[in-house]
């Protein structure tokens, strides 16, 4: 059962800065008409962990001097935005979805926030999501899950449901999320609005709370796809702080977004669409294709038939990742220090033992495991070999076609605590996303229709390693069909 | 299942991984560790021999002057009273953490 009283779709970019610009509406207004929405909602949805209401104010101001003015408006003047909890915001908490980070204030920025910043958006607050990234329901929130704005008996997806449900709720205009294995995309698939998986690189990661750091992305989540692909270029491009950031020059996306698909060669692996796909899923995904060839793209088989390895590809390498990454939160310099602990190692195991929840436990516990000696050549090595082989294929498939297409999830948005009970269960949410994640190319994932019970479906476009613009000319292609509908 | 790992194993990963599990959670994590172990062992299906590990995927795709380092200049850095504010313990300039060695 859809509940009409949460899902409202924001007003676009285009629409809010026009309405700023003439002076109709002030960025003040707008962002205080956003924190009464939060204040109404947000007790049932559990979007937001924190708000940086002085900050988004302050802000807000500036912009509605600039109009004042009759000043060039910057892309996102006024726009307010949400930001996942894992990425830094000067003094403002920063939990990451733990209790290890209760209290912390980082003192220091994350460069996404300083150009959202720089381009005129004001940040609401900080959005809710599984505990340090590590989830495909958000039911791993030390916090209490997200309910999904779409039916708030259902889960949001995750690990950035927060930022999926904000936008699908018009918490917030758009809001940025971060992506590792499908972070982005399934929870965007689950509540209906679209989400970006930028190449590997392509958006700098300073002042993000590691995972797995050969795997993790920042993306924006947006009502529509002309936005987020507006939003993707204001937060793309080289950083000095991240030399894992590409300097690949910054394209338009959203003029690319424009661009009609003809003549596109879009390509379909039969390994997304076999055992375990939704039947109303695999309708709705093909209804797209349809459009798609409607609009005058080519359309052919793909194959990729290394994607069955993806899963455990993936925890493998993400939780041996995130084993070195977590050792960090050791009770010394930030966050939870245990109480009663007479020697070092006491305080070191308790106050990880208080801070971490179950599910980080477990990765941490795999990923040491996978790296310890006896093991490493077994699991940890043996699953980077196969993550080249996944790759290659792919840049093979490349060769053929612009892009993939595939459903985002193999399911619609499963209930709250339906699959609590088995991890692996759980992983296997996210088997049409990590592949790209291992292969580090980009991706976006647009509504593509719904279920007779009204729960969004989402198709994932995929595109090679810097052609992000391609994804979004698909995503809008298909997005129109929808609207026309 | 196979039973890959044993008690004694999740006791010394978690000692690795510096974790204290209450008996209770180690049950839970040797049956979960087992039954994941169990599903990445399809990965032996596959002939991996004289195939390099990908680490990183960058090399994948790089774009000119990916790969340069930047200069080795100094350049400040947070501000030490501000970071040291973020622990749970200082002297006022150093970490204070309990004692490492016990005197007998």
């Amino acid at each position: 059962m859809t509940d009409e009283t949460y899902v409202q779709k924001p007003k676009t970019l285009a629409e809010l800065r026009a309405e700023i610009a003439a002076g109709t509406t002030s960025a003040a207004d707008l962002a205080a008409s956003y924190y009464d929405r939060i204040a109404a909602l947000n007790p049932r949805l559990n979007v937001y962990l924190s708000l940086t209401k002085e900050r988004a104010l302050a802000q807000a101001e500036r912009v509605d001097a600039l109009a004042a003015k009759g000043d060039p408006l910057p892309p996102l003047a006024g726009i307010p935005v949400g930001i996942k909890d894992v990425l830094v915001m000067r003094g403002a908490p920063a939990t990451a979805g733990s209790k290890i980070l209760e209290g912390y204030r980082p003192p220091y920025d994350a460069t996404v926030v300083e150009k959202l910043e720089a381009a005129g958006a004001v940040l609401l607050g900080k959005l809710n999501c599984d505990e340090f990234a590590m989830g495909s329901s958000n039911e791993n929130s030390a916090y209490g899950p997200v309910r999904n704005p779409v039916d708030i008996e259902r889960v949001p997806g995750g690990s950035s449901g927060g930022s999926a449900a904000a936008v699908a709720a018009n918490l917030a205009v758009a809001t940025l999320g971060t992506d590792t294995g499908g972070s982005i995309r399934q929870p965007a698939s689950f509540c209906g609005v679209v989400g970006v998986l930028p190449t590997y690189g392509r958006v700098s990661r300073y002042g993000l709370i590691a995972f797995a750091s050969s795997l993790d992305r920042v993306g924006p989540f947006a009502g529509n796809v002309r936005d987020a692909a507006t939003l993707l270029a204001v937060i793309a491009g080289s950083d000095p702080k991240d030399a894992t950031s590409s300097k690949a020059p910054v394209a338009d996306y959203a003029a690319e977004s424009d661009r009609p698909v003809e003549g596109l060669r879009i390509g379909v692996p039969a390994e997304y669409f076999g055992k375990g796909l939704d039947p109303e899923v695999r309708a709705a995904v093909e209804k797209g294709i349809k459009a798609l060839k409607a609009a005058g793209c080519s359309v052919k088989p793909v194959n990729l038939p290394l994607t069955k390895y993806a899963i455990p590809v993936y925890y493998l390498v993400a939780t041996a990742e995130a084993s070195a990454n977590l050792a960090r939160f050791d009770g010394v310099r930030y966050g939870h220090r245990s109480a009663a602990s007479g020697n070092l190692n006491a305080m070191y195991s308790n106050s990880r033992d208080e801070g971490f929840g179950a599910e980080v436990k477990r990765r941490i516990m795999l990923g040491t495991y996978a790296l310890s000696a006896g093991y490493y050549d077994a699991y940890y090595l043996k699953a980077q070999q196969v993550r080249r082989l996944l790759a290659e294929e792919f840049l093979r498939a490349f060769a053929d076609v612009d892009a993939v297409v595939t459903p985002t999830a193999p399911t619609a948005a499963f209930k709250l605590g339906e699959k609590t009970g088995d991890p692996l269960a759980m992983y296997l949410a996210d088997i049409y996303t990590v592949t790209a994640s291992l292969a580090g190319i980009c991706g976006v994932t647009v509504p593509c229709g719904a279920t007779a019970a009204g729960l969004p479906v989402g198709m994932q476009i995929l595109a090679a390693h810097l052609n992000e613009g391609t994804a979004f000319r698909v995503a809008r292609a298909v997005e129109a069909a929808q609207i026309q509908e | 299942m196979s039973e890959r790992v044993t008690v004694d194993e999740v006791e010394r990963v978690a000692e690795l991984a510096h974790l204290e599990l209450t008996p209770e959670e180690s049950g839970h994590m040797l049956h979960d560790l087992n039954a994941i172990l169990d599903y990445v062992a399809e990965l032996n299906e596959l002939d991996t021999r004289g195939v390099v590990p990908l680490a990183q995927v960058s090399e994948l795709f790089s774009a000119a002057g990916d790969g340069e380092l930047r200069a080795d200049a100094l350049r400040p850095s947070l501000d030490r009273a501000t970071v040291l504010n973020e622990a749970p313990e200082t002297d006022g300039a150093f970490f204070k953490v309990p004692k490492v060695i016990e005197r007998q």
